[in-house]
C-alpha cells in the first residue's frame, strides 16, 4: 500500500515537473487559410509571423517557442474546431491569425471562454468592438469598418455624387457597406450582396451597375475574389466609365493576376509597403529578401501580431500564467508596428491612420501599392461606445 | 421603361451564358452517369484542368486560340487516362464506392495542382478584341467575351446534338444508356467506348473550365462548388439525357442569374429596404434548388427521362 502511494506522489511531482518545463517555452496557436484559392493570403502571414520570430531570434519574450500552424480552409465551423483543439489538446498560450470575420465569431467564444489571449491579425468584425468586446482580444488589424469609411471620406473629396455598392454576403462584408455609408455623404443608388464564397461570376451585378449609372462604384472582395471581379469589371467595359474605390481588393497578392486592369484604382489601408519608419523598411527588406515577393496587409499584421505577443511575455518575463499582466502590457501597443505607432481603444481595436493607396506601374515594368495621401488620422471605430470594457 | 427593358435584355444574356457554361459541364457528367452508371464528384476536377491547362498553354504559345486547343487535348488525355487508371475498376459496383473513390480523386487532383502550379492560382489574358464590350442593339453593351461564350457553347451544343443523335458512335451511346448487356452482347467494345465517352466528358469539362478561365482566373478548388449546381441541372433534366441538361442548364442559369438580380426590388416592393437586402440575396442562393425541389415533386425521373432507366 505504502508502496502503491509512493509511486502515485512520484508519479505526481514527475506530473508537476513536466508542468512547470511546459512554461519554459511559449505554444502559440495560429490559425488561417492554408487551403483553397485564398491560402495564398494565409502563407503570406505564415511568411510573416516567421519572418517576426526571425528578427526576435526565434524566442517570444526570450523563451523558445513552438508555432502550431492550422488550416480553417476558410469555414467558419473549422475555424472554431481547430480553435478548440489548440486550447483544449495543445494548450497554448496564445492563438493567432483569423482572415475571416465570420471564422474568428465562430471561433471567439470558445477562446475567450477558456480565457486564451487571442490576436486577430485580420479579421475585424463589428460585434466583437461592440457588444461582444473580450479582454482577451486584440486586434493588430482594424475594425471592418473603419477602412472603408476611410474610402467613404475620399469619396467625399473627389466629389462624388451617388455610388453604387457591392460586396460579399457575410459578417465583414456587411461592416464593409456599412462602413461606407457612415461616411460617404451622398446617395446610395445600390446596393448588392453577393453569394459568398462560391459566387464568381459577378454578371448580374455589372448589368445593374451599368443599368444604374452611378457616379462611382465602391467593392470589398478580398483574395481571390477582388481578381474576378477586377477582370468582369474591365471586360464589361466599365472602368472607364465608372470610377471604381475599393476596400481589401487590390493588396500584394492579388496584384500579380489583376495586372494592368487594377492600375488607377484607389483603396484605402492602414499600413502600405512604402511606410517611410524602420520597423516596415526592415521589414519589407526581409521578406522580399527571404520570399522573392512583396509582403500584404495581412503579413504586416501578422508581424505586428508576433510582436505584441512579444511584448506581452517580456513584460511579464515568461511567467505566461500572469494573465492581467500580460493584457495590460498588450494594451500599451509597446512595440514598434510596422505601419508606425498606433494606440489601443478600450475595445482593444487600433486608434490608427488611413492611407490612400494607388497601383501604379514602377520603371522595370513591375505593379506596386503606393502611398498617396493620409486620409484620415488617429481614427478609431464607430463601436467602442457600445463595448462595456473601460 | 427602357432602361429596364435594356437591363432585363442584359440579364437574360447573362443567365444563357450561365446556362450554356452550365450545359458543357452537365452534358459530360450526365453522359458518364446515364451510360456508365458511374457517379463521378471528379468532374469538377476536369473543370480545373483545363483553365489550368489553357492559362498555361496559352502562356506558353502566346496564343489563346492555341492554348485553348492544347489544353482540350490535354484534359482529353486526363480523362481517358482517368478512366483506364482508376474508374475502371469502379464499374458495377455501389455508388457510394463511387463517390468514395472519385471524391478522392478531387483531394488528388487539387493536391497536384498545388505541386505543380503553386497555391496563387493563373490568369489567363484575352485578346484585345475580346476583352471589350460591343453594342449588340442600341445602348445595349455587352461584354465581347462572354457573347463568344455564348456562339461558342451553342456550336458545341448542336455539335454534341448531332454526334449523338446522326451518327454510328452516338447511336452505341444512346444505346449503352439504354441496355449495356445488349451493346456488348452484340460485339462492340463497350470498354473502348467507355473511355471515349469519359475522355470527351472530361474535355467538355475542360472546355467549361478553360472558358470560365479569363472570368475567374484558374484556382484551386475552382470546380466543386459549379459542380453542385452541374449535379442539380442533370437531376433536373433527368440523368443520362443530353437534350434534358441543355434545358435544364439554360433554365437554371436564368433562374440563378435572373432571380439574383430582380429579387431585391421585388422585396423592397412588399417590404422594407433592410429587411430585403437581408433576405433577397439568402432566397436568391437557394432558388434553384427550390427550382430542383419542384421538379422533383412534379416529374421525379426529371424532365426527360431516358427509357430503360
Amino acid at each position: 500500500m505504502r508502496k502503491t502511494l509512493i509511486t502515485a506522489s512520484a508519479l505526481m511531482v514527475s506530473l508537476s515537473v513536466s508542468a512547470l518545463a511546459q512554461h519554459k517555452s511559449i505554444k502559440i496557436g495560429f490559425v488561417s487559410t492554408f487551403s483553397g484559392p485564398t491560402a495564398v493570403i494565409g502563407n503570406d502571414m505564415r511568411n510573416s509571423f516567421d519572418l517576426a520570430l526571425d528578427h526576435l531570434d526565434r524566442k517570444i519574450g526570450g523563451l523558445p517557442v513552438e508555432v502550431i500552424y492550422e488550416d480553417d480552409q476558410q469555414k467558419p465551423e473549422v475555424g472554431k474546431q481547430k480553435t478548440e483543439k489548440l486550447i483544449e489538446s495543445d494548450h497554448v498560450d496564445f492563438i493567432v491569425g483569423y482572415i475571416w470575420s465570420n471564422v474568428l465569431l465562430a471561433s471567439f467564444k470558445p477562446a475567450i471562454d477558456s480565457k486564451t489571449i487571442i490576436v486577430s491579425a485580420n479579421a475585424g468584425p463589428s460585434q466583437i468592438a461592440g457588444e461582444l468586446c473580450s479582454p482577451y482580444f486584440f486586434s493588430t488589424s482594424w475594425q471592418n469598418d473603419q477602412t472603408p469609411a476611410a474610402v467613404g471620406l475620399y469619396m467625399n473629396q473627389k466629389g462624388v455624387k451617388n455610388a453604387y455598392l457591392i460586396g460579399p454576403n457575410y459578417a465583414a462584408g456587411k461592416d464593409m457597406l456599412t462602413g461606407v455609408k457612415a461616411t460617404f455623404k451622398g446617395k446610395i443608388i445600390g446596393e448588392e450582396y453577393t453569394r459568398w464564397p462560391d459566387q464568381l461570376d459577378f454578371s448580374a451585378e455589372l448589368s445593374k451597375v451599368r443599368a444604374a449609372k452611378p457616379d462611382a462604384v465602391f467593392v470589398f472582395y478580398p483574395g481571390a475574389a477582388g481578381v474576378q471581379f477586377l477582370n468582369q469589371y474591365v471586360q464589361a467595359g466599365l472602368k472607364s466609365q465608372i470610377p471604381l474605390y475599393t476596400a481589401f481588393t487590390i493588396d500584394e497578392t492579388t496584384l500579380p493576376r489583376q495586372g494592368e486592369n487594377a492600375i488607377g484604382i484607389p483603396g484605402a489601408q492602414q499600413w502600405v509597403n512604402d511606410l517611410p519608419n524602420d520597423a516596415n523598411k526592415k521589414f519589407v527588406a526581409d521578406y522580399k529578401a527571404k520570399y522573392k515577393t512583396a509582403p500584404s496587409f495581412y503579413g504586416a499584421q501578422t508581424y505586428d501580431a508576433a510582436n505584441l505577443v512579444n511584448s506581452a511575455v517580456v513584460a511579464v518575463k515568461g511567467d505566461v500564467a500572469k494573465k492581467t499582466d500580460m493584457i495590460k502590457a498588450m494594451e500599451k501597443a509597446d512595440f514598434a508596428s510596422v505601419r508606425g505607432s498606433f494606440r489601443y481603444g478600450n475595445n482593444h481595436f487600433p486608434i490608427q491612420s488611413f492611407y490612400l493607396q494607388d497601383v501604379v506601374k514602377e520603371s522595370d515594368r513591375a505593379l506596386v501599392l503606393k502611398t498617396v495621401a493620409t486620409i484620415v488620422k488617429d481614427d478609431q471605430d464607430g463601436f467602442h461606445d457600445k463595448c462595456a470594457m473601460k | 421603361m427602357r432602361d429596364e427593358v435594356i437591363l432585363l435584355i442584359e440579364q437574360c444574356l447573362n443567365g444563357l451564358q450561365f446556362g450554356l457554361l452550365l450545359f458543357l459541364l452537365a452534358a459530360g457528367l450526365t453522359l458518364v452517369f446515364g451510360i456508365m452508371d458511374v457517379v463521378n464528384l471528379a468532374h469538377g476536377s476536369f473543370y480545373m484542368l483545363g483553365a489550368y491547362f489553357a492559362a498555361t498553354f496559352a502562356a506558353l504559345t502566346e496564343s489563346f486560340a492555341l492554348g485553348a486547343v492544347l489544353a482540350l487535348a490535354a484534359t482529353l488525355a486526363v480523362g481517358m487516362a482517368v478512366e483506364l487508371i482508376a474508374i475502371r475498376k469502379l464499374y458495377g459496383r455501389d455508388h457510394l464506392d463511387h463517390v468514395l473513390a472519385t471524391f478522392g480523386l478531387i483531394l488528388f487532383f487539387n493536391e497536384l495542382v498545388r505541386l505543380v502550379w503553386g497555391p496563387a492560382g493563373m490568369n489567363l489574358p484575352l485578346p484585345p478584341f475580346l476583352s471589350a464590350s460591343v453594342e449588340i442593339l442600341p445602348d445595349v453593351h455587352y461584354p465581347a467575351y462572354r457573347l463568344a461564350i455564348i456562339v461558342a457553347a451553342l456550336a458545341v451544343a448542336l455539335t454534341l446534338y448531332m454526334v449523338v443523335m446522326h451518327t454510328r458512335v452516338g447511336m452505341l451511346i444512346r444505346a449503352g444508356a439504354s441496355n449495356r448487356e445488349m451493346v456488348s452482347a452484340l460485339g462492340i467494345n463497350i470498354q473502348l467506348l467507355y473511355t471515349l465517352v469519359f475522355g470527351v466528358g472530361a474535355a467538355l469539362a475542360g472546355l467549361a473550365g478553360l472558358i470560365q478561365a479569363p472570368i475567374l482566373t484558374a484556382q484551386i478548388g475552382m470546380g466543386e462548388n459549379i459542380l453542385i449546381v452541374a449535379l442539380v441541372v442533370i437531376i433536373i433534366g433527368g440523368i443520362g439525357s443530353i437534350r434534358g441538361a441543355f434545358v435544364a442548364a439554360i433554365f437554371v442559369g436564368l433562374v440563378d442569374t435572373v432571380g439574383r438580380a430582380f429579387l431585391p426590388e421585388l422585396f423592397r416592393l412588399v417590404m422594407t429596404p433592410a429587411a430585403a437586402s437581408a433576405l433577397a440575396p439568402a432566397l436568391s442562393s437557394m432558388l434553384i434548388y427550390l427550382l430542383m425541389a419542384v421538379v422533383l415533386v412534379w416529374q421525379p425521373q426529371g424532365l426527360f427521362p431516358v427509357d430503360g432507366k
